[in-house]
């Protein structure tokens, strides 16, 4: 059996939700930073799944394109944390709160 | 000419900046700028009269859409006769000065202020428009505040001064408006355009407006009822209250009536003027009957002779107006330089039943003093005389009850400056100070003598022949009043009026109660005005207003801090929290 439009869209659906359940109650970087990753590649599913059900492959070509760039994006991301890790010695969320007066 | 016209006004001011900025440091090279300052006025004036300069400069200086204001000289018949008092008396105060302020350790600061002083009221001399007059107007009303507190470490006189300023102030008031109806209903503040738009607006509104701008000469020539500060004033040094008080800050009133005389001219404002002027002078001579300082009792009678003045304006004759301030301001500076001369020779006494005796010992101030007297009381063919004449002439033919005011006010007159005289010129010394007392230098005594030329001969300028009723009456009430004054003081060691009409000459020595009626309305209506407006200020508007928007914006700001956490996740959440409600919002 084929699975429906439907089906695709509500595992996209899930992931998102999982993905920021991860980025709202998850104390560590890393972690937020890889429930980000899940969000966006939530996207990607609905994307390929709106491509494939419609016959049409903007979807698609839009999906290399993100995960291209995301590619790039996580790159940039970890140095980042890992630059924050080496002033701070620290990874944890809560403790990144100097932004606040 | 023009320049010298410019340079009148402007070298006052010259010599208080140059004073101010560094000359002070020199005590005579600032009393050598001064007075030579004014000594230039003087001569360029008579320069511009012997010239018969007929017009004088103007330049723009502000102009809205229908409103010129222009800073520009008038030069014309009333504005020549002005000058020449103005510079002229001027100049033998600030001689006169030189001496009596010699030992005064702000010598330099006098001169500066002198300087202003004279600065600005040629400024009100030379107006040609209302604004500008105005402006003048004011800066004059400055400068005598600096000057009668010039002893500013005495609290009276600093108490004198403020009283003065605001005094002149409630006045002021009133002339700002009139000069604003003045606008509003003729459309130009120019003299010259005025003299023409009058005879297109109705008498009501030029009345009206008339009125109001006399309710500034109020302030300045010291009309009932604010005339209180003008006793007051005479805490400043004498020469000021000679310059300021006698022959030119108080005149400037009078002088701008009869400058825009042609507003008031045939309204009923003309009337209110008279009985105004006629009121001030009765009152006036009434007070300086039972006064014991010098200086006081010359100021009254410079209010009472001030009170004639506005008396003939508003009689429709301010030509006989300008012929009394002139020479009034002749000898009564003269006499109120004598009454300097005096204080000084007796180390700053003031009080005459403290004199005596000063015939022999200050002859040259004693004759010039007689002669001042004589020229204030109007005896004939001192100047005075002719003047007052004028003014009664006026008087007769308009109204009768002025008349009769008028002449009840030269016998007081007569009785006062009588009582002045003899008290103090006359008979035994009765301090130790009279017994002492010498002539002064001759940088004081000159001014007197030079002074005393013009209050015998300034009357035949202008000399008519007299009316044979006024003339009647006027010779009447003058020897009655000597008589009368010379059989109650000659020999007198005390003054035997309160004993005789106790409860009279008390409210006379008292100055009937202006004074303690205006501390009254102040304590009782002005304080508590005062009260509620601090109330509504303190409550209202700094507490509802300002205090209630700093409030409400700090609370909300309170509020609105508590979802600034700091913490990333809370954003994020409620990053996530705001597209839920916005794709709920959308799509349901």
């Amino acid at each position: 059996m084929e699975p429906t439009l439907d089906q695709y869209l509500l595992v996209s659906g899930a992931l998102f939700a999982i993905g920021l359940l991860g980025v709202i109650v998850r104390r560590n970087l890393l972690i937020i930073y890889m429930s980000l990753e899940l969000m966006l590649n939530a996207a990607n599913v609905a994307l390929v799944a709106m491509s494939r059900f419609n016959g049409n492959l903007d979807g698609q070509v839009m999906v290399f394109f993100i995960i291209t760039v995301a590619a790039a994006e996580v790159s940039v991301g970890l140095a980042l944390i890992i630059a924050l890790y080496r002033k701070r010695q620290t990874a944890e969320v809560e403790d990144l709160a100097t932004m606040k007066l | 000419m023009n320049t010298a016209a410019w340079l009148i006004l402007l070298l006052p001011l010259f010599s208080a900046v140059v004073i101010g900025l560094g000359a002070f440091r020199s005590r005579k090279a600032s009393a050598a700028i001064s007075v030579g300052a004014v000594v230039g006025s003087f001569l360029l004036t008579l320069l511009l009269v012997s010239a018969g300069v007929k017009e004088g400069p103007t330049h723009t200086w502000l102009e809205f859409e229908s409103l010129q204001i222009d800073i520009g000289l008038q030069i014309d018949p009333l504005s020549k006769l002005m000058l020449c008092v103005v510079t002229g008396v001027g100049s033998l105060i600030h001689i006169f000065s030189l001496g009596y302020m010699n030992k005064d350790r702000d010598f330099s600061r006098y001169f500066a202020f002198l300087s202003l002083f004279i600065f600005s009221m040629l400024g009100i001399v030379l107006a040609d428009n209302f604004v500008m007059m105005f402006i003048f107007w004011e800066l004059v009303g400055v400068s005598s505040y600096l000057l009668i507190g010039f002893w500013f470490e005495k609290p009276s006189a600093a108490d004198a001064a403020k009283k003065a300023f605001l005094t002149n102030r409630v006045g002021d008031f009133g002339f700002l408006i009139g000069i604003l109806m003045v606008w509003a209903a003729l459309g130009s503040v120019r003299f010259a355009d005025l003299v023409n738009a009058v005879p297109g607006e109705t008498a009501t509104i030029t009345g009206l407006a008339g009125f109001l701008i006399f309710c500034g000469a109020m302030g300045k020539s010291a009309q009932a009822p604010l005339h209180v500060w003008l006793p007051d004033a005479m805490e400043g040094p004498t020469p000021v209250s000679a310059l300021i008080h006698a022959a030119t800050m108080v005149a400037a009133g009078v002088y701008m009536l009869c400058r825009v005389f042609f507003l008031i001219e045939g309204t009923w404002a003309m009337e209110a003027i008279a009985w105004i002027g006629a009121l001030t002078s009765l009152i006036a001579a009434l007070m300086a009957v039972q006064q014991d300082d010098i200086k006081r009792i010359l100021a009254y009678s410079t209010l009472s002779q001030l009170g004639y003045m506005v008396m003939a304006v508003g009689l429709g004759s301010p030509n006989a107006a300008m012929f009394h301030l002139t020479t009034h301001a002749c000898f009564k500076a003269l006499l109120f330089l004598g009454a300097g001369s005096v204080i000084v020779a007796l180390h700053h006494e003031q009080d005459i039943w403290k004199m005596g005796g000063l015939r022999e010992r200050m002859p040259r101030t004693y004759w010039t003093f007689l002669i001042g007297t004589m020229a204030l009381c109007g005896v004939p063919l001192f100047s005075g005389f002719f003047s007052k004449e004028a003014i009664l002439d006026a008087a007769l033919e308009n109204n009768i009850l002025l008349f009769l005011v008028a002449v009840f006010v030269a016998l007081l007159t007569t009785f006062y400056m009588t009582r002045l005289f003899v008290v103090a010129f006359m008979g035994e010394p009765r301090s130790a100070h009279a017994k002492s007392a010498a002539e002064n230098s001759a940088v004081m005594t000159v001014p007197l003598l030079l002074l005393a030329v013009p209050s015998v001969l300034a009357g035949y300028f202008n000399a008519h022949a007299p009316n044979p009723l006024v003339l009647a009456a006027s010779l009447v009430v003058l020897v009655f009043g000597m008589l009368v004054a010379n059989t109650l003081y000659n020999g007198a060691e005390t003054d035997p009026l309160p004993a005789r009409f106790g409860r009279l000459a008390k409210t006379l020595r008292d100055r009937l109660w202006f004074d303690e009626v205006y501390q009254w309305f102040i304590d009782n209506v002005q304080e508590n005005l005062a009260k509620l407006a601090d109330t509504i200020d303190r409550w209202v508007i700094a507490g509802l207003l300002v205090r209630g928007t700093h409030g409400t914006t700090e609370l909300a700001g309170r509020v609105l801090r508590l979802a600034q956490t700091g913490n990333l996740q809370t954003y994020a959440f409620w990053f996530a929290a705001g597209l839920v409600a916005l794709l709920i919002f959308t799509l349901a």
